[in-house]
């Protein structure tokens, strides 16, 4: 008896702690809706389950307790009512991946007009590089690294020259722009995670993965690392700040481009920096443009 | 060549000293607590690993012993021990070496030396492991999935030795969980007793079985991975190990792949969900039958959806992997398979409710148990329907959600079923019985507590807390509140831990002090509560093998004189002249 | 009766003994299903491997691995061939001893059991020949990952061989029990043309990549 009194309390209880409780998703700043209506959608169909389930179990132990001179009925099976059961838990489960997918759809189809910039990770901070006016960006990859050449940019590639390097951990970007996050790692695994945008994904060494959203709120929301990647993990933070185009625009003409930085580097680093890059004879390990 | 059912006990090797009776033992009772205790041994040190972390979330700062390197230690110690040498170990090598040959009228393991050799090499393991506490640079930090290249890369805790004494256990308990799975799998289908088909077996012995299936299939990915990763670490091989900079210098490795070891893990990790959730599973059922005095309800349903279950949960592994940067396009499948998952897994929760409905429910402590993990279960199992949903995981993936989501559905889950197991079995196996008024408070406050603790998570990941975070520095996202729900959560979290030394307490003086127990407390229809001695001798069942007659549920049959009829009773019809 | 028809029994209304009786054939004997059961467990790892191998090529360029650029094939020297000739023969051997045991012969099947445990044991020290042919000619498991999956995957055969023979010599040193003898290089027969097929099958993904 006082187990099930229990169980409806915490029913009722965590019903109380959904609706009063202050933690639940931040507001969201990007285009990705569809994630927060899927994910209400299946918040909803598992709230019902949850507390229809767990209201029956105490009615049934309420109902059903020992009591001197009662028996249990001798029930084996019945599969009329397991039918049933099957096809409406089926229902619900496909009312909630039906949306899941679609949102799904959407999150693998990057959009043709989607802008490119790029994000790449290391142990425990972040740089970005936007393409540039070619809007294609340069190839690269840890074989062309050097001191002087951080972003490990290709210099024999035409299309790395006009790339801008922000050798900052503050990212910007224009609201209202579909934008294609490329993402690259130069040690270990790291995932590019801003809370407001909904979207990640991870960063792997050796190969670009990428994922796309348009931010939809001007403000300035925290990059986090979502992946375990070493003692400073929690410490490996950044921030983006989206805004108006204009104000984007003024933004990116006073970063740097690879052409300043090879104009700006002492003759031997650019000469390293070419020899290095003639010895590479295999393909670029990030390769993607 | 046919083995007909051996009713005598001459082959077996009896031993005269008490040393080839409890330590080189062969027999399958003593090596399940042999099993249990060293599981349970280990498990406490994750416990306490699991309170370190707890401090240092809550209380941020206040303890400046542990540095970001030992509590990510404290994580990655803490995930293994649980899932791989706490859980696997005791529900397989402990309550499967003790329940399978008595709930199927066995004398023993078919191969007793080899289950010997089992436990003694997963005690190795256990050693090897624990030295990874005292290898320079302590045990790995790289979280429990291990993941390349960090794992073995510098910058991340345990990289030189830790990792490798961490790998070297994994395969050498693989090793060890193969011999004990081998035997398992080999009992079920060789060594039933006379009428023992196999759809009267207990559900406890159908979840056991399934699973060790599962292990001896799951177990090689991780064993393959962890002598892959080794290759790499000490060989200098590439399997994993892409061209990177390591520390600003660039590796001489090139070309590996982390996410091939990532399918390997969880080719093997989401299995492993199952390999301890289906003896969970099948002992719950017995335990809600036998205290409900009712069949279970749906019985063959029941033993299909473990099966179901089990084949499924091979086709389901990289929805663990949907931001990991493999081909995005797998997500469709992998959220497909997994939801479908979820129906074998509903229509049991549905018969465990429908055998409730129309019993006769003693509340007994071990039901009390069953019946939390009732709740625990269906919050854990619902909160896996927003991570198996593909777009709705994106936002929650590596958050404090999933901490909740796993913590729920194979953390507290299966222990709630363990401790409703022990309680009721221990009359059985130790041949007295518990202390109610300790287990009734040791139940309230675990079941509560765990609730306390892994509600709130799931909102704290909702709002996009990050796992594995040795704090949460300033953010703009997280409001104050939150850390003092990490606050509530660890203060939980230590009430929870002392509790169980009550549970320690009373299984202990219980041994000594606690009322002689019957052979059948509970009135349980099942074979092993048929045993000629409590505690059950060597060879178990005397001198001539039980017979079967009935399923093991025949619990309040109509006309029958008492409310349940063991199996080995014989049916009227036998016994007509 | 067929499994499926025993997973559907409705064991609640057929109570009694005599419904369920089986055939004393029905349970072929614990040593048996524990090999069999063991092969499962070897073709998930040598499956498992194999499916690496090919991602670690990069054959699957829809698994978006991004590897395979570094990958060299060996070169196949002819002990390569004369080792699987050595299997093949060994593997005739046991199956001498298999077809001995079952007829009874018990004398003809150790000799049978000592050429096919001996020419196992050849086929191991022509491995080993080949590993140190590899290791001179500077293909080392660290240079390339076709070579490391190379050695991982011939130590692997190389330790399932290694306890067959153990197998092999334990069935032969049990002269009280022929029956049982015979029985255990029957299953030593089974075991070792299943590593046979596993070297056929890695032999091949070796040569044909």
């Amino acid at each position: 008896m006082r187990v099930a009194i229990v169980i409806v309390a915490l029913v009722l209880g965590s019903v109380a702690f959904h609706l009063l409780s202050p933690w639940w998703q931040t507001p969201l700043a990007s285009n990705w809706e569809a994630i927060d209506s899927a994910l209400n959608i299946t918040l909803l169909i598992c709230a019902v389950a949850f507390i229809a389930l767990n209201l029956f179990l105490a009615l049934a132990l309420i109902r059903f307790r020992h009591r001197p001179g009662h028996r249990a009925r001798y029930d084996p099976e019945n599969p009329s009512l397991e039918k049933n059961l099957t096809f409406w838990t089926a229902l619900g489960i496909a009312g909630m991946l039906a949306p899941g997918l679609v949102a799904w759809g959407k999150y693998v189809d990057v959009p043709k007009d989607a802008a490119v910039v790029e994000a790449i990770g290391q142990q425990w901070q972040w740089t970005f590089r936007f393409p540039g006016p070619d809007r294609v960006l340069g190839t690269a990859g840890v074989e062309y690294m050097t001191p002087d050449n951080p972003f490990g940019v290709n210099p024999l590639d035409p299309f790395g020259r006009d790339d801008i390097l922000v050798e900052s951990n503050e990212l910007h970007l224009p609201k209202g722009q579909p934008v294609k996050m490329i993402l690259r790692s130069k040690d270990v695994l790291h995932d590019f995670y801003v809370p407001e945008f909904r979207a990640k994904m991870d960063l792997v060494p050796g190969i670009v993965t990428y994922f796309w959203m348009t931010p939809t709120q001007d403000g300035t929301y925290d990059i986090l690392c979502a992946e375990l990647c070493g003692t400073g993990h929690h410490q490996m933070r950044g921030s983006v700040v989206v805004e108006p185009r204009e104000q984007f625009e003024g933004w990116l003409a006073g970063q740097m481009t690879f052409s300043d930085l090879l104009a700006g580097a002492s003759p031997e680093a650019v000469t390293k920096l070419f020899a290095q890059a003639n010895t590479c004879t295999r393909p670029a390990t990030w390769g993607m443009r | 060549m046919a083995t007909t059912i051996a009713d005598d006990l001459t082959p077996m090797h009896h031993p005269r000293t008490w040393v080839g009776k409890y330590v080189w033992s062969q027999d399958h009772k003593v090596i399940a607590i042999q099993y249990s205790v060293t599981a349970i041994a280990i498990g406490l040190v994750a416990l306490v690993l699991s309170v370190l972390m707890r401090l240092q979330l809550g209380f941020p700062g206040v303890f400046p012993w542990i540095q970001p390197e030992n509590y990510l230690q404290y994580v990655s110690m803490h995930g293994m021990i649980m899932v791989v040498y706490l859980l696997t170990a005791l529900l397989l090598g402990g309550f499967g070496n003790y329940m399978i040959p008595l709930m199927i009228g066995a004398r023993d393991m078919v191969f007793p030396f080899v289950n010997m050799l089992s436990y003694w090499v997963y005690l190795l393991s256990v050693l090897v492991l624990v030295a990874g506490f005292f290898v320079p640079g302590g045990p790995t930090g790289a979280g429990w999935t291990l993941y390349p290249p960090q794992a073995i890369s510098e910058g991340t805790p345990g990289s030189q030795w830790g990792i490798v004494t961490m790998l070297v256990s994994l395969a050498i308990f693989i090793v060890a969980f193969t011999m004990g799975g081998l035997n398992y799998v080999t009992t079920v289908l060789q060594a039933r007793t006379r009428g023992m088909t196999l759809m009267r077996m207990p559900l406890t012995v159908w979840g056991i079985f399934i699973a060790s299936i599962m292990g001896l299939l799951a177990f090689p990915a991780l064993f393959v991975a962890a002598i892959m990763m080794l290759l790499d670490h000490v060989a200098g091989a590439s399997f994993f190990m892409p061209s990177m900079m390591s520390m600003g210098q660039a590796t001489d490795t090139l070309g590996g792949s982390p996410i091939l070891f990532q399918h390997l893990f969880w080719f093997f990790g989401h299995p492993e969900v199952y390999i301890v959730a289906l003896p969970a599973f099948g002992i719950v059922s017995d335990l809600i039958s036998v205290h409900a005095r009712k069949n279970i309800f749906g019985y063959r349903m029941m033993v299909w959806a473990i099966v179901i279950i089990g084949g499924l949960s091979f086709i389901v592994w990289a929805h663990h992997m949907y931001v990991s940067g493999m081909n995005p396009y797998f997500g469709f499948f992998f959220a497909t398979s997994t939801l479908i998952i979820a129906i074998p897994t509903a229509i049991k929760v549905y018969n465990w409710l429908l055998t409730l409905w129309r019993g006769d429910i003693h509340l007994r402590v071990p039901m009390l148990f069953a019946l939390a993990f009732l709740f625990t279960f269906i919050h854990g199992g619902l909160s896996g329907l927003f991570l198996g949903n593909v777009s709705v995981d994106v936002p929650l993936s590596d958050t404090f959600f999933v901490v909740g989501h796993f913590h729920m559905v194979m953390g507290v889950s299966p222990i709630l079923v363990i401790f409703g197991a022990i309680y009721h079995w221990y009359p059985k196996i130790a041949g007295r019985m518990w202390n109610q008024a300790l287990a009734q408070v040791h139940f309230w406050v675990t079941f509560l507590g765990v609730y306390a603790i892994y509600l709130p998570m799931h909102y704290l990941g909702v709002l996009g807390v990050p796992r594995r975070y040795y704090a949460l520095g300033e953010t703009s996202f997280i409001p104050e509140s939150a850390h003092l729900a990490n606050q509530a959560i660890s203060i939980a979290a230590i009430v929870v831990f002392a509790a169980q030394f009550l549970f320690f307490y009373n299984m202990i003086w219980s041994l000594f002090r606690g009322p002689k127990a019957g052979p059948n407390p509970w009135g349980a229809a099942s074979l092993e509560w048929q045993t000629p001695d409590t505690p059950p001798r060597h060879g178990n069942w005397g001198a001539k093998l039980p017979t079967v007659y009935r399923w093991a549920y025949d619990y309040s049959v109509p006309h029958a004189p008492r409310d349940f009829i063991p199996q080995d009773e014989p049916h009227p019809k036998d016994t007509a002249p | 009766m067929s499994l499926l028809r025993r997973l559907g029994e409705k064991s609640w209304e057929t109570p009694g003994a005599e419904a369920y009786r089986e055939p004393d054939s029905y349970r072929p004997a614990a040593a048996t299903v524990g090999v069999y059961v063991y092969f499962g467990v070897a073709t998930v790892i040598f499956t498992l491997i194999a499916a690496a191998y090919l991602a670690r090529m990069g054959l699957p360029a829809a698994m978006e691995h991004g590897a395979g650029a570094d990958w060299r094939a060996m070169p196949e020297p002819p002990l390569l061939w004369i080792n699987s000739g050595i299997l093949v023969l060994s593997s005739l051997a046991w199956e001498a001893a298999r077809r001995l045991a079952r007829r009874g012969e018990i004398g003809r099947m150790q000799a049978a059991t000592l050429a096919g445990g001996g020419l196992g044991l050849l086929f191991l020290a022509g491995q080993l020949l080949l590993w140190w042919h590899y290791q001179t000619a500077g293909y080392f498991l660290s240079a390339n990952p076709a070579n490391a999956f190379f050695y991982l995957l011939t130590a692997l055969h190389g330790l399932h061989l290694a306890g067959g023979i153990a197998a092999g010599v334990r069935a032969l040193g049990q002269p009280g029990d022929a029956g049982r003898a015979a029985r255990n290089v029957r299953l030593c027969a089974v075991y070792w043309h299943y590593l046979l097929l596993v070297w056929v099958l890695l032999a091949g993904l070796l040569v044909m990549t």
